[in-house]
């Protein structure tokens, strides 16, 4: 079988592409070009630096296999870096990856796979795809290696996506991986781990960011300087730019006071930071906008979930009420933490991805 | 494999590899005065006699360079010399003209890109327009190396006649594939490259009529009459000379046969593959060279295709990544982004065959149709 393996030039999607080969499949290797980073000196070690390029082509060398690289800048300018600077700007903390994944890098790569001949794609993330038993349908399931689990940045993958999808590393830990790695003698076998967002620069906070390409991509940012509240109206200070805060966020606020004081919202129409003490930033309750649901026994009614609404924070069990209207209330059983609008809200049962949404601000009760 | 990128680079000529190969014993600096270096350098002026009578020059207006770039370079830069005024150039140069005119327009010269029509062709009034009193010159590409658009050299020379600006043509793509003659195109500067005439990488040369006034960029030694000091290449001038002979006796003899296989292609590409069409058919064009729009099809994608299949075609134009980007000559035609992404440009030689032709119209309407079968599933849908 030819399959396309999308190779980011990490260690991950090379011991992919490496065990699709030893298993006989005629593989292609697809690494793409999302970002520029030409003009940032002296970058490493992020996801799609040309450095990474040479490491995917470098891999594709040691395998034997043909490597191509799709250019999809304007696609992922479009589609991954404008609605995660709007985000920000509307007083979200936003997280890239999952409409990368789905707009982006599993949409092109089965469009760039299909035009080439494959009948599957793969890539090096930490999740897996089972045929429910039940239905025929594809079940999406975390990664075996519960350290390094991304099924929380895959939750919204179309199941077109996911039927035509293999994840081989998904079944492997790290070690497991970095071994088979090692015994191949693949270039990456020792390359560290990129964990950040890959467009924004290492040691640039994603603030800077949004302040920097705000106006290349026709967004406007707030008047300077902004007001830092607390719930009650009272003015504690100021702050340049509401998008340099995130929900549950407590240091770097800038205001002296005798107790903790955490980011509890943000008003972005006021360039307004409300802050408060620690209970102030739990919930009891989400909402969750764009919910992509999976599981045939979740599109009825409510049902129980272990929810996730950040990555590697621990799942709480909750009752999710979806709505038509493609929006659903989340009720957690006990409060949680620094429920941050624009991250992903993914609903578990186990290790089954049940769905999730983008957590939206909305009504909290303490 | 069916190589069908000639426009990139081709194939060494086996006669120009003979003579390389001969050529690496010939170790003297040409310019020693001891037989050694006197073997050398009559091989280099050999080679110089051949290029020249490939463009109609005299020998001594030959200048060799690394490669059609640093012909290009030396031109603008050296022909503009740090002064000031107006630079007049197509919308669809090659980056080794666009680069360095960006360079100049930084340096506060000022730049007019004329733009070929939505047809392809180039108005050589609409170049002559545009120079001024100030202006102090003008480079147009003789051929276009994306869709293979002609541009009107002697129109645009006979324009300018004693306006006293000169006149520069990046003529890489035409050697070999169209006649050259410097007298009667009435150009000042022209540049060439080895490469794309089944010569070898490293090679290529600058014609510069005599009494021009060139400064030197590259200071030295006093190679190439000072204009270009370094010691010779001598193993490429002589493959050069030897591709540059044979482009010339072969010519004549092949051009049409070239034009008839990509007639052929282009038409029955055309014709079996619905949403098709030839960017600049309208134009005047290089014989070998075919630029096609496949509709809501990534030409990149089948790029990747074909390579699998052993074909080898190209697409856009590289970007700093090293990854592709819309060709901005097929956008410099009017058409949109997407439109200039799905354009795929075959370029044949005299190498191609009718067998490579019929293979390529046999595949080609198959991978079409596997690339529009599925376009990516719809992002962003509820799956239930």
């Amino acid at each position: 079988m030819r399959i396309a393996v999308a190779m980011s030039g990490g260690v991950d999607s090379s011991v992919a592409a490496l065990l699709l080969a030893e298993s006989g499949h005629e593989v292609v290797g697809l690494s793409m070009q999302l970002w520029d980073h030409s003009s940032e000196s002296g970058r490493t070690g992020r996801c799609c630096t040309l450095d990474d390029l040479s490491d995917a082509r470098r891999v594709a060398w040691a395998l034997d296999i043909p490597h191509y690289v799709a250019n999809l800048e304007e696609e992922f300018r479009d589609d991954v870096v404008r609605p995660f600077v709007a985000s920000y700007l509307a007083g979200e903390t936003p997280i890239p990856c999952s409409a990368c994944n789905s707009k982006v890098k599993f949409a092109t790569l089965w469009d760039r796979a299909r035009a080439m001949g494959c009948e599957a794609v793969a890539t090096g993330h930490y999740a897996r795809v089972e045929k429910d038993p039940g239905t025929g349908r594809p079940a999406l399931r975390k990664g075996a290696d519960r350290e390094k689990d991304q099924s929380y940045f895959l939750y919204d993958l179309t199941e077109e996506q996911l039927a035509a999808v293999l994840f081989p590393v998904g079944s492997l830990t790290k070690a497991e991986v970095r071994a088979h790695a090692r015994r191949a003698n693949l270039p990456t076998a020792d390359k560290e781990e990129s964990q950040e967002i890959c467009f924004v620069p290492t040691g640039t906070r994603a603030g800077e960011f949004v302040q920097a390409a705000a106006p290349s991509l026709g967004l406007a940012l707030p008047a300077l300087p902004g007001v830092v509240e607390n719930a009650r109206g009272e003015r504690l200070g100021g702050h340049d730019g509401h998008f340099r805060f995130t929900v549950g966020q407590r240091r770097g606020i800038g205001v002296a006071s005798a107790e903790r004081l955490y980011v509890v919202s943000i008003d972005p129409a006021a360039n307004r930071v409300v802050v408060g003490a620690a209970n102030e930033i739990e919930s009891r309750e989400a909402e969750v906008a764009d919910v992509k649901l999976r599981s045939v026994d979740a599109t009825g009614g409510p049902f129980r979930a272990d929810v996730r609404v950040r990555h590697r924070a621990p799942e709480v069990p909750a009752t999710v009420f979806p709505r038509a209207d493609g929006t659903a209330r989340v009720v957690f059983d006990r409060p949680v933490r620094a429920v941050a609008p624009g991250q992903s809200c993914v609903f578990y049962r186990g290790d089954l991805v049940l769905g999730g949404g983008v957590l939206r601000s909305g009504p909290r009760s303490r | 494999m069916i190589y069908l990128d000639n426009n990139a680079s081709t194939s060494l000529d086996p006669e120009v590899r003979e003579a390389m190969t001969a050529a690496l014993d010939l170790y003297g600096n040409p310019s020693s005065v001891h037989s050694a270096g006197r073997r050398a350098r009559r091989a280099i002026e050999e080679a110089r006699d051949e290029v020249a009578r490939l463009i109609g020059s005299r020998p001594e207006e030959v200048f060799f360079t690394s490669g059609g770039t640093e012909a290009n370079s030396l031109a603008i830069f050296g022909t503009v010399s740090g002064r000031s005024g107006r630079v007049v150039t197509s919308a669809a140069e090659h980056p080794s003209v666009r680069a360095p005119v960006e360079r100049l327009a930084e340096s506060g010269v000022e730049t007019v890109a004329v733009r070929p029509g939505a047809d392809g062709s180039l108005d050589a009034g609409a170049v002559v327009d545009a120079v001024t009193p100030a202006t102090i010159l003008v480079t147009i590409m003789a051929a276009n190396n994306e869709y293979g658009g002609l541009y009107p050299v002697s129109g645009i020379a006979s324009g300018l006649r004693g306006r006293g600006v000169p006149f520069h043509t990046d003529a890489v793509q035409a050697a070999g594939r169209v006649p050259i003659d410097v007298a009667a195109w009435g150009v000042d500067l022209l540049s060439l490259s080895a490469h794309k005439i089944h010569g070898p990488k490293g090679a290529g040369a600058l014609y510069v009529r005599r009494g021009v006034p060139l400064e030197a960029h590259t200071p030295g030694g006093g190679q190439e009459k000072k204009i270009r000091a370094g010691t010779e290449n001598t193993v490429g001038i002589v493959g050069f000379g030897v591709a540059a002979r044979l482009a010339r006796e072969r010519l004549a003899r092949e051009a049409a046969g070239i034009a008839r296989l990509r007639d052929r292609l282009e038409h029955g590409l055309i014709e079996t593959i619905p949403g098709t069409r030839v960017v600049g058919v309208e134009a005047p064009r290089l014989p070998n060279t075919t630029a096609i729009l496949f509709e809501g099809v990534s030409g990149e994608a089948l790029l990747f295709r074909l390579d699998l299949e052993g074909v080898a075609v190209s697409v856009g134009s590289a970007c700093s990544s090293g990854t592709l980007a819309p060709s901005p000559a097929v956008l410099s035609l009017g058409f949109t982004r997407e439109q200039a992404k799905g354009v795929v440009r075959f370029s044949l030689s005299c190498q191609t065959t009718e067998a490579e032709i019929a293979s390529v119209l046999a595949l080609v309407p198959r991978v079409v149709a596997d690339a529009r079968a599925v376009r990516a599933p719809a992002p962003c849908r509820p799956d239930a």
